[in-house]
């Protein structure tokens, strides 16, 4: 993790899921797991953050949602898809409700498996993230034209 | 008059682990009118069971929520055993309860975590999740699964504890009794809670019982209601304190979940002193024909599976009525005259639990 420039914040946003997954993405955070040594910490602003972290699938009512918190992010971004509902649907993509994974909305960059997936694979995933983040960001830095930076992103 | 606003709450929300929306009518500071909105998270997994085999329906039941997973697996089956008149052996009785009183302890450990979180008390929310850790250790050690366990089957239970790693659990449960009752102590002695907690959000007990409030939230209020004293499971068998405060504020409400831990414990303890051997389950033939009500307490407070099968291995119907929905009129009405920074509390303070609300 040394090559980290800056601390990564995570914003969390939960689609349609049964909780499972929303309470382990919560004990990643807690004194056990404690990812916050790492500098990640979790922001309840969008603009804030770097890494969107969503549990559950999408429906017609939490698809603008998604998609809203997603674009007030500023770049580079990556998306977490946690759990096996924001990657298919799961065990709910039968329902009448259920749309399938996040992926039908927005980008996703790495799927964390389980149901409901544990802290440990958790914490991988965001680790994968973090790589995708920097390799993002470097691309952004050599070719500064080709991602749209959002006005007044000191960064 | 002073000119009304509205401020909208949520959906995304730092507070809220969970989508669900409000919009709080304001008149300077003062919240007047919230008008609950919800619909985020549901998939209509209801349905599903004209899809789904009656046996199989049951890791469905237990997705309802990721906190009482258990508890709903095990009420879904209950109301299947009640209408296909199983018996289910003794054992599995006891060790359903065993692990009901478990989630419970992990959820109401998760909500003082919230709660702290809600009025900023970072490290106390520290403090509980990792003695909620030890409880989820159990999980992981008897059925394979943190939050979703898998365990409960039609006709018993699908895993076994050995004696002697009850015996183990009972003894581990004093080491945890101990830490809860130093956290306990802060939540319920602490100025700094108690000037957040007392007099906020308000809910006297004639409100509690005609806005239909369950769970912590109506016995905070004063109303004693607790779904275990009917005596499903091994419940009968055990010895079941309503735990309730008068005040109705939120502190009444943490007041009625901490005390709770502590009963949870004792059931524990006393399951496992009383547990007899014998098998775990019974073999299940046929299908389920005819309806049933099957009524549980959940730790936020009744649940109501309701099931209707016509003798194929599809069920008609299965209804499911869940605590936070009917803590929802409650919660208005605690929110009507509060300021706008107690709100969070005020919401926190009924459990919410909105995967289940929304099925």
């Amino acid at each position: 993790m040394t090559y980290l420039a800056k601390s990564p914040w995570i914003v969390h946003y939960d689609g349609s899921s049964c909780n499972g997954c929303d309470i382990e993405v919560l004990a990643a955070l807690t004194p056990i797991y404690d990812v916050e040594r790492f500098g990640i910490v979790n922001t309840g602003n969008p603009k804030h953050a770097d890494i969107f972290l969503v549990t559950g699938s999408v429906n017609e009512k939490n698809r603008e949602i998604v998609k809203n918190t997603y674009d007030q992010m500023p770049e580079p971004k990556v998306v977490v898809a946690i759990g096996i509902c924001a990657a298919t649907g799961g065990i709910f993509r039968e329902c009448y409700n259920v749309m399938g994974g996040i992926d039908k909305v927005i980008p996703v960059d790495v799927y964390v498996p389980g149901c409901a997936a544990r802290p440990e694979s958790i914490i991988d995933g965001v680790v994968q993230a973090l790589g995708i983040l920097e390799a993002k960001r470097k691309a952004m830095n050599e070719n500064p034209g080709a991602a749209k930076k959002p006005a007044g992103d000191a960064r | 008059m002073t000119k009304q606003i509205i401020v909208p709450f949520g959906p995304q929300h730092p507070v809220l682990p969970e989508p669900i929306h409000l919009d709080l009518v304001l008149e300077d500071e003062r919240v007047v009118d919230a008008i609950p909105s919800i619909g985020y998270i549901h998939r209509g997994f209801e349905k599903l069971v004209e899809k789904r085999e009656f046996t199989e329906y049951v890791y469905i039941a237990e997705r309802t929520c990721g906190i009482c997973s258990f508890i709903h697996g095990a009420t879904y089956c209950q109301g299947i055993e009640q209408i296909m008149k199983i018996e289910v052996p003794e054992r599995a009785d006891y060790l359903r309860t065993i692990w009901s009183e478990y989630s419970r302890l992990h959820s109401h450990l998760l909500w003082l975590g919230c709660f702290a979180d809600s009025f900023g008390f970072e490290n106390l929310f520290m403090a509980a999740w990792r003695i909620r850790e030890r409880i989820l250790d159990v999980f992981e050690q008897t059925t394979g699964g943190r939050v979703i366990q898998g365990s409960c089957k039609i006709g018993g239970v699908r895993r076994d504890i050995a004696n002697d790693k009850l015996s183990g659990m009972s003894r581990d449960l004093d080491s945890i009794r101990k830490e809860i009752g130093e956290l306990t102590t802060v939540f319920l002695n602490d100025d700094t809670v108690r000037h957040r907690t007392r007099n906020i959000g308000v809910l006297s007990r004639d409100d509690a019982y005609h806005l239909g409030a369950v769970g912590p939230t109506a016995r905070g209020s004063g109303v004693a209601i607790d779904l275990r004293k009917t005596g499903y499971g091994a419940y009968d068998r055990l010895n079941v304190p309503v735990i309730t405060d008068s005040c109705g504020d939120c502190y009444s409400r943490c007041y009625v979940r901490c005390k709770e831990l502590f009963t949870s414990i004792d059931l524990i303890q006393q399951a496992i002193t009383e547990i007899p051997d014998g098998p775990i389950d019974v073999k299940v033939t046929g299908a389920p024909n005819g309806e049933y009500f099957m009524r549980a307490e959940q730790p936020r407070g009744e649940l109501v599976h309701y099931l209707k099968g016509n003798g194929t291995k599809f069920l008609v119907r299965s209804r499911i009525r869940t605590p936070t929905l009917t803590n929802i009129p409650p919660l208005v009405k605690m929110l009507q005259g509060c300021e706008l920074a107690d709100v969070p509390v005020i919401v926190l303070s009924i459990d919410p639990c909105i995967s289940c609300t929304e099925r």
